[in-house]
């Protein structure tokens, strides 16, 4: 997959030199949007109400035995802000969308359909590449966003009704609002906006080098996927390294 | 991005074209020139290279060794497409499968916004037409036939005005009736905007009613070129053979 890294920056490049053609592709930018939204929205919730509620089922009962119980909220909702929602997110849309559109362009390069682009000198960088990434931009941020609320509810509800835990809710968030800050959801924001870039680069580039018929397309989506989720895990360590000096 | 207004025809040139893939070296030093307004056909047995060739000329793969030049520039110089406008009818059609067939036809004008919206609906119903597949708009392309979507690929070429055109087969799959209204329609371009233009074909009527001059390909080599008369009376074996076999076994 590190051979593939170069391609993936220059294909990066060319998409931002394109960015001021975006206003142009706004309408694919939106159908795109609304394809990653809509299909990832209910999927997100409800792995988000487990994400939190494992955690607290997890940290709790440890965390009430040692009498921190009145730390809960704030712990689990920085977990979940700073690290679990946006890398979950992320690799649930790697998964989910950037196997699509790895597949749909695989196709179309399997099948000329991108040969013929280039004939009436249609750039697929701009055709293709520019909406897909852009709506990822968008549209995973968002998603974090709802992963974050829901999967504090799911924590909570969990806290307040598991019995080895008891923290209720009032004193749950109480304690959430005195620790996380805006500054922490923007950690995880930040993040995601990078992942996101990840996940829409991979997935196109790999798309876009797809060779052979219906064999290399598979290939293609499980490259994609595959390394998305790598080079999100690994890129993860490091921005937040990156970001945590930041914030100091 | 748009096209400019020019309107002149423009001369292909392939010069010592060579292009392998892996062990297999497909091309063998191609040279030919189709001149303004030409109708060139070319003509050979089935994995000779022609489609290989055709890909060459109009830019989406880089050559060994040789140069392919449009009006003296290669065909990849920058900004050549925004000055030129090309067009190529893919063998297999080539049409986005995730468009209907009027957005196919229309793509080039929407995405280069070169007329208003109302304009584009009446060229796409235009040209459709004089494919003979009015009235399909709507479909996708998973529902037509084989021959149905070449036609449309045409149809989309056809909207480009092409200077340059190239047609990869545009009969085969084809009912005679149809063939012939492809042929004329294809002279009726070359009338019509003066564009230059490049056919691939096993179709020897095709090739011998609308030519003005013949090129035969074997193994990546030009074996023969010139007027069809000319090739008609070949001294080349294998060019005689492409040209007289037939059904019944040669009587001679
Ligand atoms: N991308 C490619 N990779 C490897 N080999 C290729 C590739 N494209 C074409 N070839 C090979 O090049 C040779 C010529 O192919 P080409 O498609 O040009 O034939 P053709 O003359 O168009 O034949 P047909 O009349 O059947 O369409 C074939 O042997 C083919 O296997
Ligand atoms: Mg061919």
């Amino acid at each position: 997959m590190f051979r593939d890294i170069g391609g993936l920056v220059i294909l990066f490049w060319r998409t931002l030199l394109a960015l001021p053609l975006a206003l142009r592709q706004r309408r694919k930018v939106a159908e795109q949007f609304y394809e990653v939204g809509m299909a990832s929205l209910l999927m997100v919730c409800i792995l988000s109400v487990f994400i939190g509620g494992v955690l607290a089922l997890e940290i709790g009962p440890v965390m009430v035995e040692r009498g921190l119980a009145n730390y809960l909220g704030g712990i689990l909702g920085l977990a979940i802000c700073r690290e679990l929602a946006p890398t979950l997110m992320a690799v649930l849309i790697a998964g989910r969308i950037g196997s699509s559109m790895a597949a749909e362009i695989g196709s179309m390069a399997v099948y000329q359909e991108i040969d013929a682009l280039r004939t009436m000198n249609i750039n697929p960088v701009h055709y293709l590449v520019l909406p897909r990434i852009l709506a990822l931009a968008v549209a995973l941020p968002m998603l974090v966003i709802f992963a974050d609320l829901v999967g504090w509810m799911g924590g909570a509800l969990v806290c307040s009704t598991n019995q080895q835990i008891v923290v209720g809710m009032q004193s749950f968030f109480a304690n959430l609002r005195e620790t996380v800050d805006v500054q922490d959801v923007a950690h995880g924001l930040i993040k995601t906006f990078v992942f996101a870039l990840v996940i829409g680069t991979v997935s196109c580039h790999q798309g876009l080098s797809t060779i052979g018929g219906p064999r290399g397309i598979g290939r293609t989506v499980t490259k994609a996927v595959v390394n998305s989720i790598v080079l999100i895990l690994i890129l993860d360590y490091f921005l937040t390294h990156l970001l945590v000096q930041l914030e100091k | 991005m748009s096209s400019s207004g020019n309107n002149d025809s423009v001369r292909v040139q392939v010069r010592g074209l060579r292009k392998s893939f892996g062990e297999h070296e497909v091309l063998r030093g191609v040279d030919l020139t189709v001149e303004r307004g030409e109708i060139f056909v070319l003509m050979g047995p089935s994995g000779s290279g022609k489609s290989v060739l055709l890909k060459h000329i109009i830019g989406l793969e880089e050559p060994d060794a040789g140069e392919i030049l449009i009006e003296g520039q290669g065909v990849n110089t920058e900004g050549l497409r925004d000055r030129y406008r090309m067009a190529m009818v893919f063998q297999s059609g080539a049409l986005l499968n995730s468009l209907t067939v009027g957005e196919n036809v229309g793509l080039y004008l929407r995405e280069h916004r070169l007329k208003p919206e109302a304009e584009i609906q009446r060229v796409i119903a235009e040209k459709l037409d004089i494919v003979g597949l009015r009235g399909t708009e709507e479909k996708i392309p998973g529902e037509l036939s084989g021959g149905m979507k070449k036609r449309v690929a045409l149809a989309r070429a056809l909207v480009i005005e092409p200077q340059l055109i190239l047609y990869d087969e545009p009969t085969s799959e084809l009912d005679p009736l149809i063939a012939i209204t492809i042929g004329q329609e294809i002279l009726a371009l070359r009338d019509r905007t003066h564009a230059t233009s490049l056919v691939v074909t096993h179709d020897r009527d095709l090739a011998f009613g609308i030519a003005d001059r013949i090129a035969m390909i074997a193994d990546g080599e030009i074996l023969e070129i010139g007027r069809p008369e000319d090739v008609r009376r070949s001294q080349h074996p294998l060019v005689r053979k492409f040209l007289t076999a037939d059904f019944k076994l040669k009587p001679q």
